[in-house]
């Protein structure tokens, strides 16, 4: 049977964004990574709608995992200490175009380190790669207002997409992401009017709409995946059919969420394959199951699911 | 919802005052705020204002042109008055032509006088038309129908996209003595043209026009907004400084799934509109 053509065109288009800044524009960035532009569904209209290539961003913490299954730490296992190395071993060895420094350790519940080390750790991750940056806080309101700030300072004027904000705690981080020039990731729990909501409140401070990205929040694979594919088609048809507060290229988080999932991290389970293939393989579905709704950057951990969903973008986004 | 902002019309004082002065800023300043409030449309109606219409119409264009490039509704019976507006008219920004019947007992042509002018004017150029034939309006639903599939049909035959074709059924005064019975009429109509193609032709109509004489103007307006918006209705000629109205627009797109809900969704509509 003949693929049929789909010849659906949109009014409206995902906003195109450049994260990054090289010495020209005032940063220390050696690259940039433009995202969104999209003017179709994946799949939809010509080559040209299908806007930029979706990018993986791939995880480093600040400190050492507490919780992570061998499989997992196995590839980082000589740089878990140190962001920079891991950073760079995620650029140099596993192609990261863009790393995603997540601040699990100030969680007062995971170690609640301070701001100092906050801002060592990105100052450390800057030095040691060029490649733009994610500076993503630990979700305790209290404590990423306390830090974020600081660390989005020792990023100031890098272009870095910092975050995420909630409806509920939204005012400093935009703030301090507005002056140091940076972008924004306002985070929604699964709901498209909270989603939207949030996008009018960061521009009611004045935070202009081309500077934001959305994070719907994730579900992997067999954890309600569904919610989060039928909220990012969603989101992505309001862009496409002229909605300037859904306009947003879209992040999601397929790196944590799949690795919470026990298929991916038990190791006791001989009838369910090797465990070193199961976890980056959830990862690899849940990215690629997004990527069909409309996702322009995706979290990342294991580098064999990097690989992969590199591959899959690649052949998907030919131009 | 696709709004022609309905104030630059010779038949307003201070628009038919400003066209006998030559005064711009009168005109660019309505362009501006209806665009501001809202408009996809800003229409175009030389109104009673002038003798020379073919000329004022084009002196107004070009005035709008000037400061605004929200997308213009040229407003005439006549066709050459349409004529003289495309002649100075960005086509590029979009345009509608206001109106044409499906045929008048003086033009049995007309209505392809109008389609070939839109079709003149490039791929933006769309087209109102009105469920009105040499008999003049109808007053029940089927005849409305009727004179609607024909248009519809007319259309297709010259390969004119049905996605540029505006249908409006005519909204006539609630005050008029026995034409109380049309709105309901003009209804039944929506729920019937809607199906007329796939994808359905776009639904409009004046709506002040049904007020016209009555007391609670802006109440008779935007309950029968919100009525006809459920039936399909997705444009109107309208007074977009209406506040009250426009909040039934953005209300009612919600309540259709147009928009999605948030809690500032009065706030953000015309915004979001604007582009």
């Amino acid at each position: 049977m003949p693929v049929p053509e789909i010849s659906e065109r949109f009014s409206g288009s995902v906003n195109r964004i450049t994260l990054g800044a090289t010495k020209e524009n005032g940063g220390t960035r050696t690259s940039t990574v433009t995202i969104g532009g999209a003017s179709n569904v994946v799949y939809g209209g010509s080559s040209a709608d299908a806007g930029e290539k979706p990018v993986i961003a791939m995880d480093v913490l600040d400190s050492k995992p507490e919780d992570w299954p061998d499989v997992l730490l196995e590839p980082y296992k000589d740089v878990l200490d140190s962001p920079g190395d891991w950073a760079k071993k995620c650029v140099e060895e596993f192609g990261a175009e863009l790393i995603c420094v997540k601040f699990e350790g100030i969680h007062p519940d995971k170690g609640d380190k301070d701001a100092a080390h906050a801002i060592k750790v990105t100052e450390e991750v800057l030095k040691a790669v060029g490649v733009p940056l994610v500076l993503w806080g630990c979700g305790n309101d209290e404590k990423d207002n306390q830090v974020m700030p600081k660390v989005s300072g020792a990023a100031k004027g890098e272009k870095c997409l910092t975050g995420a904000v909630t409806e509920d705690n939204y005012k400093s981080l935009t703030a301090i992401a507005l002056a140091d020039g940076h972008y924004l990731i306002t985070q929604a729990p699964l709901d498209i009017n909270i989603a939207k909501q949030i996008n009018i409140l960061a521009s009611d401070m004045g935070f202009p709409l081309e500077r934001i990205v959305t994070f719907q929040s994730t579900g992997a694979l067999g954890y309600g995946i569904e919610y989060a594919y039928s909220i990012q088609e969603r989101q992505r048809i309001a862009a496409l059919t002229g909605d300037k507060m859904m306009a947003m290229p879209v992040i999601c988080d397929v790196g944590y969420e799949s690795w919470r999932a026990k298929e991916a991290k038990v190791t006791d389970a001989p009838d369910w394959g090797p465990a070193e293939d199961r976890g980056p393989a959830w990862e690899i579905a849940t990215a690629v199951c997004l990527l069909q709704a409309g996702v322009d950057i995706i979290r990342i951990r294991h580098p064999r699911a990097a690989t992969a969903v590199n591959n899959f973008i690649n052949q998907v986004w030919q131009k | 919802m696709i709004l022609i902002a309905e104030r630059i019309n010779g038949m307003f004082n201070d628009v038919k005052q400003a066209i006998a002065d030559k005064n711009k800023k009168v005109i660019q300043d309505l362009a501006k705020k209806q665009t501001e409030a809202g408009a996809s449309y800003l229409d175009v109606n030389v109104g009673t204002a002038a003798a020379d219409q073919e000329g004022t119409i084009q002196w107004l264009v070009e005035t709008i042109q000037e400061t605004c490039s929200t997308p213009l509704c040229l407003d005439s019976q006549k066709p050459d008055v349409i004529a003289a507006g495309l002649k100075v008219i960005n086509t590029e920004n979009g345009v509608l032509l206001n109106s044409t019947p499906l045929n008048k007992k003086s033009d049995e042509e007309v209505f392809d006088k109008y389609m070939e002018m839109a079709n003149q004017a490039g791929p933006k150029a769309n087209l109102i038309a009105l469920t009105m034939d040499k008999n003049g309006v109808p007053q029940d639903t089927d005849t409305r129908v009727a004179i609607a599939a024909e248009i519809v049909s007319k259309a297709m035959e010259k390969g004119f996209d049905t996605q540029r074709l505006f249908i409006d059924t005519i909204v006539l005064p609630v005050k008029v003595p026995n034409a109380q019975s049309q709105p309901g009429n003009i209804l039944a109509a929506m729920d019937q043209i809607k199906y007329l193609s796939d994808p359905a032709p776009h639904m409009t109509i004046g709506l002040s026009n049904l007020s016209q004489g009555a007391s609670e103007r802006s109440l008779i307006n935007r309950v029968f907004l919100a009525m006809a918006i459920s039936r399909g209705l997705d444009s109107a000629i309208a007074d977009v400084f209406d506040q009250a109205l426009m909040n039934v627009v953005a209300t009612s797109d919600l309540l259709m799934d147009k928009q999605i809900y948030s809690d500032s969704f009065l706030k953000v509509y015309s915004s979001a509109n604007k582009g």
